[in-house]
């Protein structure tokens, strides 16, 4: 069994001695889950709100879905993106898997439904207040999705944080697109898994508290954030 | 004369899951002034003057402005209305001008006129959602005279509001009106009406019983059930 006082050794030795390895895994790590949050945030804010405010046949389904989606879990969507592009599969000629672009497609649809459905229930309650004054100034259908993405930009802050947390700290689909290669695809999380593997459960854990700590800088700067503008 | 006027309502009907709210109303607003639309609650006073802006679609019947048969949206773009909770942006004051003065491609140069019309210009910056009720109601008439509108629709602006911050909402008011805005306001208060009134429409479960001269219609009205509402709140 191990002890704390080896983990905390660790940990400060992690911290003291910035090994360059350990610091290509963060920055890889930082690098796919903060690209794939920004990208899921393109597509589903806007997609989100235009749920919210369009009515549709089957809006009902569609909601449904999104909501289901966000369960998805890792592995097995790391499974789908892995027989997409896989070489036999759809998109086997663009030659991505175990390369970071591979984690960033895969983290990206982990990531789109959570930002696409919590963006949806955001703006749906406030549509009810924007709606009529909204079409009073007959603002177009794109303004409106600007206008309320915009008004509600520090609850939409905390949507994207909850993305990059779910991001960051998944396992199962960037191991199965990324492979968890050496000095390529090796991130935080694949890097835990390898050293749990290997038996070093004071290492992995060392590295599991500096995932923690890049998470909770980037929750305290965007709360920095929000506390200044808000 | 008004661009937008005479307004003429012709056989208007509406219903809302499967309840009649407005039943059979013939209107014509010719002239220029203050024209207020009095009555009880659930009389159909806020939902005559949606359907006047095109917010809401009658079942049937027609609502036309200047005889022209024009698009919905180029006629609503020459109106502007004021809710009853004035909806405020979420940014700050002069933001909130800045968004209709953008969406109108009108200088931004503007906004500092209508701060000041509003009696907000030393609050520009402020958050505009921190704004008292009488201060956030200001500027929602001010936003939406910002957007020179031909006609401007309030319903019920002062509602919950104290006597100072009425008068001054009243003043925005009187000003709208001597630009030449075309002013249709929703009030219960009988004291506002008789001071801002050029003409009342009484309404009565839907229906529109009186549209008469205000002074003729603080004097002498001439239905029942405008006879009965001017007491009800005289006594």
């Amino acid at each position: 069994m191990i002890s704390f006082s080896e983990i905390f050794s660790e940990f400060t030795a992690l911290l003291a001695g910035p090994d360059p390895d350990l610091l290509e895994i963060v920055f890889l790590s930082m690098q796919v889950s903060l690209t794939a949050t920004l990208l899921a945030c393109l597509i589903g804010l806007p997609l989100g709100a235009l749920l919210a405010m369009r009515d549709f046949p089957g809006k009902w389904l569609v909601t449904v879905l999104v909501n289901t989606l966000m369960g998805m879990p890792p592995v097995v969507l790391g499974l789908i993106v892995y027989l997409m592009l896989s070489r036999s599969g759809p998109m086997g000629f663009l030659q991505l898997l175990y390369t970071p672009a591979a984690m960033i497609i895969a983290q990206t649809a982990l990531v789109l439904p959570i930002v696409t459905a919590l963006t949806r229930q955001l703006i749906e309650d406030s549509w009810k207040d924007y709606r009529e004054p909204l079409q009073s100034l007959c603002v177009s259908p794109w303004g409106c999705v600007q206008t309320l993405l915009w008004d509600n930009r520090f609850s939409l802050m905390t949507i994207s944080l909850a993305g990059f947390s779910r991001a960051i700290s998944e396992v199962g689909a960037v191991i199965i697109v990324g492979g968890n290669i050496d000095h390529l695809t090796r991130v935080m999380t694949t890097a835990i898994a390898l050293e749990t593997s290997k038996g070093d459960l004071a290492l992995a854990l060392a590295l599991g508290f500096i995932l923690l700590v890049i998470a909770l800088l980037v929750n305290a700067t965007v709360y920095s954030t929000r506390m200044r503008f808000a | 004369m008004n661009r937008l006027l005479p307004l003429n309502i012709s056989q208007l009907h509406l219903q809302i899951d499967q309840r009649q709210l407005l039943n059979c109303i013939n209107l014509r607003i010719v002239s220029n002034g203050i024209c207020l639309i009095m009555g009880h609650n659930g009389a159909g006073k806020s939902l005559l003057l949606r359907c006047m802006h095109g917010l809401l679609k009658p079942n049937s019947g027609t609502v036309s402005w200047n005889h022209s048969g024009a698009d919905i949206i180029e006629t609503r773009q020459q109106q502007a209305m004021v809710f009853q909770k004035p909806l405020m942006l979420n940014r700050s004051v002069a933001g909130n001008i800045h968004y209709v003065l953008k969406l109108r491609n009108l200088p931004l140069s503007l906004c500092e006129h209508y701060l000041k019309s509003a009696n907000l210009e030393s609050k520009g910056e402020q958050a505009a959602r921190s704004l008292s009720g009488g201060e956030q109601q200001r500027l929602a008439i001010a936003r939406a005279i910002a957007t020179e509108p031909a006609v401007l629709f309030l319903d019920e602006p002062t509602a919950n509001l104290d006597p100072q911050a009425t008068r001054q909402i009243e003043s925005q008011v009187l000003n709208a009106m001597h630009q030449s805005i075309k002013v249709i306001m929703v009030t219960h208060d009988i004291a506002q009406a008789k001071r801002l009134a050029d003409e009342i429409v009484f309404m009565q479960t839907g229906s529109v019983t009186e549209h008469t001269d205000a002074k003729q219609f603080f004097t002498q009205p001439h239905s029942d059930a405008a006879r009965d509402y001017l007491s009800a709140y005289l006594h």
